[in-house]
């Protein structure tokens, strides 16, 4: 596979350069291949949905785009940048932990668990990233939080603690504190997995929104709703492989492959 | 009686009969309770009529000069060894977590040592330190050196007590940390690193503050256990509390007496550890429950205003209408 032959400019940042691109990515667990040759790409403004079964590789491959896991083999940028090296002269140096904080704090990222801090308020959670990686003055994090939580309709529930508030409205904090570092890219994985369904549509509603007003976005889930409505491209996963990729509305109604028949048929 | 028809609210119908039932016997405790009291009786009235617990010379002691500088250097030994053994167990427990073997390893060792040695030990060989070293110099390794003290001068009895008592404690406490620290939910972690947290960063304000919940009652209890083994210090002749009333009763043999007199002060002490290991759990408990417990004092307030109004309840509001 050739590298150089895309090699995205360093710095990356123009409009031409994609928001993610993979190739060839692998990704193993002791013995266990997770990620098997993933060739992938998101452009700007993009909302990509990634479907497929439990197992299939899809929040492993969001976890590595944040560096949050290290790929075995292939390459991965994000904005043009190597996640996680520095390429010079043909090889490939580690980052610092400093460099790798860097990036991480430019990518947003919602887990499936919330994992809201459960010893800080609300207000507290968003604001701590903020004031403690980029430095920004309390009061100035204070405003992006207001601002940041009203838009999640979490505004009133600035001073309460998490386990306080229902699974929807934690995580509807969680995205107001992922977007309080204002990220050019947001990972959702699985984000109403753990939600009672009548909780669901709240969070898909904020989501939604942001969407909407141009965020970058890559969506782990099962709502084929959203997936449907929101999503700008639709990627099936199974085994480590990307099987299928293409508009939603196509994959959702007349699959391509078997593989994606044979999920669909169940989920659908 | 007929069935309240479907339109009838609980409000409408009659209120339901009260039950009102026998309540079973329990004639096992009114019996364990006869045998406590007599067997409280007995105590008491030993405690009174034995001449020879001298009650008049406890008194005249317990508040006397030397008892209460005793007592002074009890405290003094407890507060700084257990603070050098938190910091320590904080510093150890990091290490044992941390991915470089070199920094596990070490830790491992040093816990390994002082958890493998007694600490009354580990006191006679700082006390006895002079031995090993008659000079204690401060250089570059293998080097020159620039500060030279003699080792009995540098290794007072009380400093003794402070090295052995903190780093034998550090090794305890960093079990105590670890402990904390791995009982926080491994997500907590990975959501400080993907808003870009640096570890170092991740661990001082999101794991450690939580791990506290796990941290202090353990840490309560390694206190007022060292307020306790801070009494091995009178073996190398530091005047804490125990060391003072022997220091008393050598001389006038009223041995029980002063027995007592410290006693009661190490009871007196632990009582308000007890009371202080309660408000600061309560503090790291914020956030863990949907509402903290009530301070003692809150209750007797909130006992005394509900007489007149009902006290306000937490009302959570219903999410907003969800909007699929």
């Amino acid at each position: 596979m050739s590298v150089s032959a895309r090699s995205p400019a360093p710095g990356g940042g123009d409009a031409a350069t994609p928001m993610v691109l993979a190739e060839g990515l692998h990704k193993r667990f002791g013995r266990l291949e997770v990620l098997q040759g993933i060739d992938f790409e998101v452009a700007r403004q993009e909302v990509v949905c990634i479907i497929g079964p439990s197992g299939s590789g899809k929040s492993t491959l969001l976890r590595c785009i944040n560096h949050l896991e290290k790929i075995n083999a292939g390459r991965l940028w994000v904005d043009g940048e190597l996640v996680g090296y520095r390429e010079r002269a043909g090889r490939l140096y580690e980052l610092r932990e400093r460099e790798i904080c860097g990036k991480r704090a430019e990518i947003g990222m919602v887990f499936q668990q919330f994992n809201l801090f459960p010893h800080m308020t609300v207000l507290d959670n968003v604001i701590e990233a903020p004031i403690r990686v980029k430095g920004m003055p309390k009061a100035s994090a204070a405003d992006l939080a207001a601002q940041l939580l009203d838009r999640a309709g979490m505004r009133e529930k600035a001073a309460a603690y998490p386990r306080q508030l229902s699974g929807g409205q934690q995580q509807r904090v969680a995205i107001a504190r992922a977007l309080a570092m204002e990220p050019k890219l947001m990972l959702f994985d699985e984000p109403t997995s753990a939600l009672d369904p009548e909780l669901v549509g709240d969070v898909l509603a904020v989501m939604r929104d942001l969407a909407t007003s141009g965020m970058t976005m890559i969506v782990v889930t099962h709502e084929m709703g959203f997936a449907r409505e929101v999503g700008d491209k639709l990627v099936f996963m199974d085994n480590g492989v990307v099987v299928e990729v293409g508009a939603p509305r196509e994959v959702l109604a007349s699959p391509a492959h078997e593989r994606t028949k044979a999920f669909l048929s169940k989920v659908l | 009686m007929t069935l309240p028809s479907a339109g009838e609210t609980a409000a409408q119908a009659d209120p339901p009969e009260e039950i009102k039932a026998i309540p079973v016997r329990h004639p096992g405790r009114w019996l364990a309770a006869v045998v406590v009291l007599v067997l409280f009786a007995m105590l008491v009235h030993t405690l009174v009529t034995n001449p020879r617990f001298e009650w008049n010379v406890v008194w005249s002691y317990f508040l006397s000069r030397r008892v209460l500088d005793g007592l002074a250097i009890t405290i003094l030994l407890t507060v700084v060894c257990m603070v050098i053994g938190i910091v320590l167990g904080v510093i150890l427990a990091v290490m044992r977590l941390s991915a470089n073997p070199l920094l596990s390893g070490s830790s491992w060792v040093y816990i390994w040592f002082f958890r493998g040695t007694p600490v009354l030990v580990q006191l006679l060989v700082w006390f006895n330190l002079a031995f090993l070293y008659p000079k204690i110099s401060l250089g570059v390794p293998f080097g020159p050196s620039w500060l030279t003290a003699n080792a009995n001068n540098l290794i007072t009895p009380i400093a003794a007590a402070i090295l052995g008592l903190g780093l034998n404690e550090g090794a305890y406490m960093s079990e105590i940390v670890r402990a904390g620290i791995l009982s926080v939910e491994h997500g907590q972690g990975e959501a400080a690193q993907a808003l870009g947290m640096a570890r170092g960063l991740t661990m001082r304000r999101i794991i450690l503050p939580q791990a506290m919940r796990v941290i202090i009652p353990p840490t309560g209890n390694e206190t007022i256990s060292m307020l306790k083994t801070s009494s091995l210090a009178s073996v190398i002749t530091v005047t804490e509390l125990l060391y003072a009333v022997q220091l008393i009763y050598s001389v006038n043999f009223k041995t029980i007496p002063l027995l007592i007199v410290a006693s009661i002060w190490y009871l007196i002490v632990t009582s308000v550890l007890t009371v202080g290991q309660y408000y600061v759990e309560r503090y790291y408990a914020r956030g863990a429950a949907r509402e903290l417990p009530l301070t003692p004092r809150q209750r007797v307030w909130r006992y005394l205003t509900t007489f007149h109004a009902p006290p306000p309840g937490p009302v959570l509001p219903p999410s907003a209408g969800s909007g699929r």
